[in-house]
């Protein structure tokens, strides 16, 4: 009977094929990647059949978490210094230059306006604690949110207003939230929704 | 000893040891794979979906136009709570309340209903996809037709209103039977102490 020789073969795989792959996908997500913005607070939007997707630029977004919280934020940096400008005249605050230098780097922020130094103050990792975190007051008594959207409107007429609300969130929050815009006579919004397939009909 | 050393300096030099060009790919694939999972954690990679509404402004909002929509063609949602939603048709008439059904947001709920109620229109808009299919119609076209369709004065006029204890999520998922069903005319109003009195009743 004739010996069985169990061929030794090497262990070393040659990697080149998959450093190639690796780099491949590399590629791929590095320029198709636009960054997580970082939010204050997690919010799960409801699952809605609506395709249309929203514009990446001039958004005026509004946060709204399941305790009816409301945060507020624009995009473009001198933009923000703006409207911080003329949201601290409206309230008889001033900014210094190192404070609206911070703000044009907040991406969203929920602090009533006269919290607003003491909050630019913070470190930003301590910004979204829950203490520090309070939402921005829009009751009919004091209703912050209805100028920093009117301002921000003022600013760039461009701005088109998202609404990203938690699932969990109550109506009489949502309503609020319209019956201001309503008031400032922004009837037309956006809802951010995640997707779900359309079901068939025919 | 010195004899030795002289030999294999010699063999040094005279023969370049002839190095593998073969080199080990395996930490370069480890950085690979480490700064693709970082890239696929730290991006969005699919944009939000929207959902666009137009509200009525607060001046247009008056009496008139309220009892402006026929009754008959009228159908009130209201959005209770623990997602379960609740519709009646035209008003109180004659000192006979509407009927208040209670549903829910599954297929089998809400949607026959609606569907049932805006059949003539949900057949139409069917009737165009199939003419878009063989037709070619260019969306903007196609989205006109649906909405000159769907804006059809026969249509029914859905009122969507909230109680305190429905979510944003009950909103959104009334709103999306509005598309399924393609419906045109609704809006979402306040809830009346009326409204609140038939589910009372009901309850």
């Amino acid at each position: 009977m004739p010996k069985v020789k169990i061929k030794r073969k090497s262990t070393a795989i040659d990697m080149t094929a998959m450093c190639d792959v690796a780099f491949l996908l590399l590629t791929f997500f590095m320029l198709t990647s636009n960054f997580t913005q970082k939010e204050p607070v997690a919010v799960s939007t409801p699952a809605s059949i609506s395709e249309i997707k929203i514009p990446d630029r001039n958004i005026i977004s509004i946060l709204i978490d399941a305790k009816g919280k409301v945060f507020f934020g624009i995009d473009g940096q001198e933009n923000r210094v703006q409207l911080l400008t003329k949201m601290g005249a409206a309230y008889n605050t001033t900014f210094t230059p190192a404070e609206l230098k911070e703000f044009s780097l907040v991406n969203k922020f929920g602090v009533p306006i006269n919290l607003m130094k003491s909050y630019l103050a913070l470190k930003t990792e301590e910004r979204d604690l829950p203490q520090n975190a309070l939402g921005i007051p829009c009751d009919s008594l004091d209703n912050q949110f209805k100028n920093w959207v009117s301002l921000a409107k003022g600013i760039n007429g461009e701005y088109r207003i998202a609404i990203k609300a938690d699932q969990a969130t109550t109506y009489p929050v949502i309503k609020k939230i319209m019956g201001s815009l309503q008031d400032i006579n922004e009837n037309r919004y956006n809802l951010l929704t995640s997707l779900k397939s359309t079901p068939d009909y025919e | 000893m010195s004899e030795v050393s002289q030999d294999s300096q010699v063999k040094q030099k005279g023969k370049t040891k002839k190095m593998s060009t073969r080199v080990d790919f395996t930490p370069m694939v480890d950085l690979g794979f480490l700064l693709i999972t970082f890239f696929m954690l730290a991006t969005t990679l699919s944009k939000p979906q929207t959902m666009e509404i137009a509200m009525p402004s607060k001046e247009k909002i008056n009496e008139e136009d309220q009892t402006k929509i026929k009754a008959s063609r009228a159908v009130t949602i209201l959005l209770g709570k623990e997602n379960k939603v609740f519709y009646y048709e035209g008003t109180r008439e004659n000192n006979i309340d509407p009927v208040l059904v209670e549903t829910d947001f599954s297929p089998k709920g809400m949607r026959q209903f609606l569907i049932k109620k805006n059949y003539d229109i949900m057949v139409k808009v069917r009737d165009l996809k199939a003419k878009r299919e063989v037709t070619k119609l260019s969306y903007q076209d196609f989205e006109k037709q649906k909405n000159e369709i769907i804006s059809d004065k026969k249509a029914p006029i859905i009122l969507i209103k909230g109680t305190i204890d429905s979510s944003y999520k009950n909103l959104i998922d009334a709103l999306d039977e509005m598309a399924i069903c393609n419906i045109g005319r609704y809006a979402i109003v306040d809830i009346t102490p009326f409204d609140l009195e038939l589910l009372a009743k009901k309850l």
